[in-house]
């Protein structure tokens, strides 16, 4: 009875797949599924055999099936360059609020540090400690990965940034932290104009800004309907400003940048959160292709 | 029937009565004796608890309680601490508080956990409870400063707001500016989430000055080191304080004013804090050590040496968190001089290095339950144990409640045997009796469910990862804690049929969360269909579940009883199992 993961997209299916004939199938299929269980009273367990769904393996997410994220997307990052944007199997909904589990393998390829072994394989949500808790230690590490980053721009100097003041404390922890942080934290916020519930994204599920941007169009249109198509208020075009909307992002410092200027790991290890806003609220904000160093400060109201 | 009347109280003198019993199970108990009881309890609540705002609607909930003052609710399963609950699932609070505004103008207390709070929830809060007085949001989020703003500018009887643990956007530090000057009923509060947000420190200072009786202040990193002193000399009655970032050039001037600012405070019992520690520092507390009951330095990068001597200041410890720097000889001084010690947590300063960060290992866990008598409460990252560690702290500690342990790296085998921990799992639910949670680590078959099952009686939560062989392990769990409420299971080979065979057991429980494991979207159907009392959600990012095989497994499930039917307020991406599926294939 295997449906051979096709996709059945009632009302929106732009796969080609004869949408009538797979809907008719699959409730003759579920119906028939659902009549050959026993009634629940009758349901013996087997104790002494070997149970157990899939034999011992854990449950898996990864399913080869990853045409859901092909056909029901809208948008496809047309405008973009093919960089690879993650190289997890699932099509776009693994970089948005991740939530299956990736395996050592899958994240190893999908972190762009070169080389550095993995101690805990890096699943997620695990070790469980909470975001919030992790966080606290990410910044810690990420002022000290920051800094050495910025050291020939030369902004490091301002009296604000109090974590700055105890770099010399915490020799233990830099150097494992900063290479294995990026795996369980790189989620931070992304908030949209216009919509007041905030979304998280995982940065480490990217190695480049188009993969990023790619996320987010799926993360904001996706939830605004689920298989229908509507006319496109926010074009693929994040990136090269001539949308209605365009990417930004706050700074360790806390100034609101345009989201591209900087090089792709010098901005995963910057930035605290994204907001995708107004074109024509952005202005004052760095004019793209500027040098760093002219960049005005100024906070989007 | 006469007699039976005459026995009978009057209303008011069984209301009097009631408005002693103040426990939701007993009142719970009490409503259940008969009608003219139910009656009366009904419209003497005074407290509302809804362990999870999806079980029952506001509306059932106003027409059952037309009186309530206080209502706590929670919202999205545990496991969203940890990311694995996908943004957007749900959890929101405006609906409650949008009914609550016309149902309870006198509501005084809202407590929230894990839901998600909007800056208009918050405005709508802030306008409708004319005597609002206690706003708890416990690992909230969806809310920014303004809504704050709001509250602090109409809430003139607030005594309580504690944002513990959420997340709030922060668009401007003036919000605290908006408590008017004639506002002074402050009690506690707790702004430690807000990061390094910088909040307005001369309104700070004004607030707290204003605010005869505050009690608890935390405050957040931003606010620097040299600040605390004139803060406390500001509030020398307080009871609980959490510092800023505890850190600044070392300077003896400002090291004798903060000292002598926390001498002052005689109350102080409770502190926390302490970011980025410079430990030159740390001997500024020292006074209020002896008295400390709490003590929190989980964020304190400090060494074990001067955790060690800091430690040993404090003998009437109650609490205490702490990062694994503390080592096993900083937890062996612990043992030694903190006899009232209730609660430990350590948690891991360095979750993914490769090579342990610090000498901490299962040697100071069983230092502890050997020398303090009273501990009740263990939460425990390690990277190593043996079964021959938990079944000595077992026997040391019987009077166990809360057992967590995770051994960091999944499916760690006892370093000693290099056996499964069913046994030292057992060990501590067979003599720990009044145990009411637990979670497990490190390598475990089914026989450890099959202990759970035998012996954790009490059992009230389980967290469950990467273990287990088979459905055998969940069906021991399911079928033999009686009292289990909370089950949350990620990553092992539970399928459909414990499930399916235990399915009234769901109905006594709050809820099941299942991840990565293989449960088929079939049984997932099955149950949504036969058992109307549950919600079943399937939540799966790959996209329908009816477009893969019905032997396929979901990516995550989480079933929860409910009265009050499956919610509306779905994401694309949660998909109830409730509704006959046939007729909804998307």
């Amino acid at each position: 009875m295997v449906m051979e993961g096709r996709l059945v997209l009632l009302g929106g299916g732009s796969s080609g797949v004869s949408t009538t004939e797979s809907a008719v199938l699959s409730k003759v299929e579920v119906v028939s599924e659902a009549c050959s269980y026993p009634a629940e009273s009758e349901l013996e367990l087997g104790l002494g055999l070997s149970l157990g769904g899939g034999g011992g393996s854990t449950g898996n997410t990864k399913a080869a099936n990853s045409s859901w994220g092909e056909c029901g997307r809208i948008l496809t990052a047309k405008d973009f360059p093919s960089v690879v944007s993650h190289r997890t199997n699932n099509g776009g909904s693994s970089s948005v609020a991740v939530s299956g589990t990736k395996r050592a393998a899958e994240t190893e390829s999908v972190s762009h540090d070169s080389g550095s072994p993995t101690g805990v394989s890096q699943v997620v949500g695990w070790p469980p400690i909470r975001a919030y808790r992790m966080n606290s230690l990410v910044n810690q590490a990420k002022a000290q990965r920051g800094d050495e980053l910025e050291s020939g721009i030369g902004e490091k100097d301002k009296p604000k940034d109090a974590l700055k003041k105890k770099l010399d404390y915490n020799g233990k922890q830099t150097s494992s932290a900063t290479v294995n942080e990026k795996a369980y934290l790189g989620f931070v916020k992304v908030n949209m104009d216009g919509i007041p519930i905030g979304r998280k994204v995982d940065l480490n599920a990217h190695s480049s800004y188009e993969g990023l941007a790619q996320a987010l169009e799926d993360m904001f249109l996706r939830s605004a309907n689920s298989a229908e198509k509507e006319p496109l208020t926010m074009a693929s075009k994040l990136l090269d400003g001539s949308s209605e909307f365009v990417l930004t992002y706050e700074d360790k410092e806390g100034d609101w940048m345009l989201v591209g200027d900087v090089p792709w790991r010098m901005f995963v290890g910057s930035v605290r959160r994204l907001r995708i806003m107004r074109t024509s609220e952005a202005n004052g904000l760095a004019p793209r292709f500027n040098e760093s160093n002219d960049r005005q400060r100024s906070k989007p109201i | 029937m006469q007699k039976r009347l005459a026995y009978s109280l009057p209303d008011e003198v069984l209301e009097h009565v009631f408005s002693f019993i103040q426990s939701d199970k007993d009142r719970n108990a009490v409503s259940a004796v008969c009608k003219s009881w139910y009656e009366i309890e009904r419209w003497c609540r005074r407290k509302i608890f809804v362990g999870n705002c999806y079980a029952v609607s506001p509306g059932m909930v106003i027409r059952r309680f037309p009186e309530v003052r206080s209502v706590e609710l929670k919202g999205k399963p545990h496991f969203a601490d940890f990311n694995l609950v996908p943004d957007g699932w749900g959890g929101y609070v405006l609906p409650w508080i949008a009914e609550m505004a016309g149902a309870y103008p006198w509501l005084e207390a809202i407590r929230l956990k894990r839901m998600v709070v909007t800056d208009e929830s918050l405005e709508l809060i802030a306008k409708s409870f004319k005597n609002f007085k206690v706003l708890v949001l416990s690992s909230c989020e969806g809310f920014s400063t303004d809504g704050l703003a709001a509250i602090a500018a109409s809430c003139k009887n607030l005594r309580e707001l504690d944002l513990r643990e959420s997340d709030v956007d922060d668009l401007s530090g003036h919000w605290l500016s908006n408590f008017p000057e004639t506002y002074t009923s402050m009690v506690s509060l707790n702004i430690s989430c807000l990061g390094s947000d910088e909040v307005s420190i001369s309104a700070l200072e004004r607030l707290v000055s204003r605010c005869p009786n505050l009690r608890s202040l935390r405050l957040n990193r931003a606010v620097p080191l040299d600040k605390i002193a004139n803060i406390l000399r500001l509030a020398p009655q307080l009871i609980e304080f959490g510092t800023g970032a505890y850190s600044a050039e070392l300077r003896s001037d400002v090291f004798s004013n903060l000292a002598g600012a926390f001498s002052n405070c005689k109350e102080l019992k409770s502190l926390s804090g302490f970011w980025d520690v410079v430990p030159d520092y740390l001997p500024a507390i020292y006074s209020v050590c002896s008295r400390l009951t709490s003590l929190n330095l989980s964020y304190a990068t400090i060494q074990s040496p001067d955790l060690l001597k800091l430690v040993s200041h404090c003998p009437s410890l109650q609490r205490l968190l702490v990062l694994d720097y503390i080592e096993d000889s900083g937890l062996e001084a612990l043992a030694s001089n903190c006899k009232d010690l209730q609660e430990l947590r350590v948690f891991p300063s360095d979750p993914f290095g490769v090579e342990p960060n610090a000498s901490l290992t299962e040697q100071g866990l069983v230092a502890v339950s050997l020398g303090c008598p009273k501990l009740q409460s263990v939460l425990y990252f390690c990277r190593r144990m043996s079964n021959a560690a938990l079944v000595t702290i077992a026997k040391n500690r019987p009077n166990l409640t809360r057992f967590r342990l995770c051994i960091i790296e999944p499916r760690t085998a006892d370093y000693l045997t290099l056996e499964p921990f069913d046994i030292g799992f057992g060990a501590i639910v067979e003599h720990c009796k009044d145990l009411r949670r637990l979670s497990l680590s490190g390598l475990l078959t089914d026989l450890v469910f099959e202990y759970i099952g035998t012996y954790a009686k009490k059992l009230e939560m389980l967290s469950v990862a990467f273990a287990g062989d088979s459905d055998l392990g969940l069906h021991y769990v399911l079928s033999g804690c009686k009292s289990l409420r909370k089950l949350e299971i990620r990553d092992c080979p539970f399928g459909d049929k414990a499930l399916l065979a235990n399915a009234s057991k769901l109905e006594t429980m709050r809820s099941l969360w299942m991840s990565s494991c293989s449960v088929s979207y079939g049984a997932c159907k099955l149950l949504g269909q036969k058992m109307p009392k549950l919600n079943a959600e399937v939540i799966d990012e790959r996209g329908p579940p009816g477009s893969r095989p019905e032997s396929c497994p979901v990516e995550k499930l989480y079933i929860y009883r409910s009265v009050a039917g499956p919610r509306f307020d779905m994401p694309p991406f949660v998909w109830t199992m409730n509704e006959d599926s046939t007729l909804r294939l998307s």
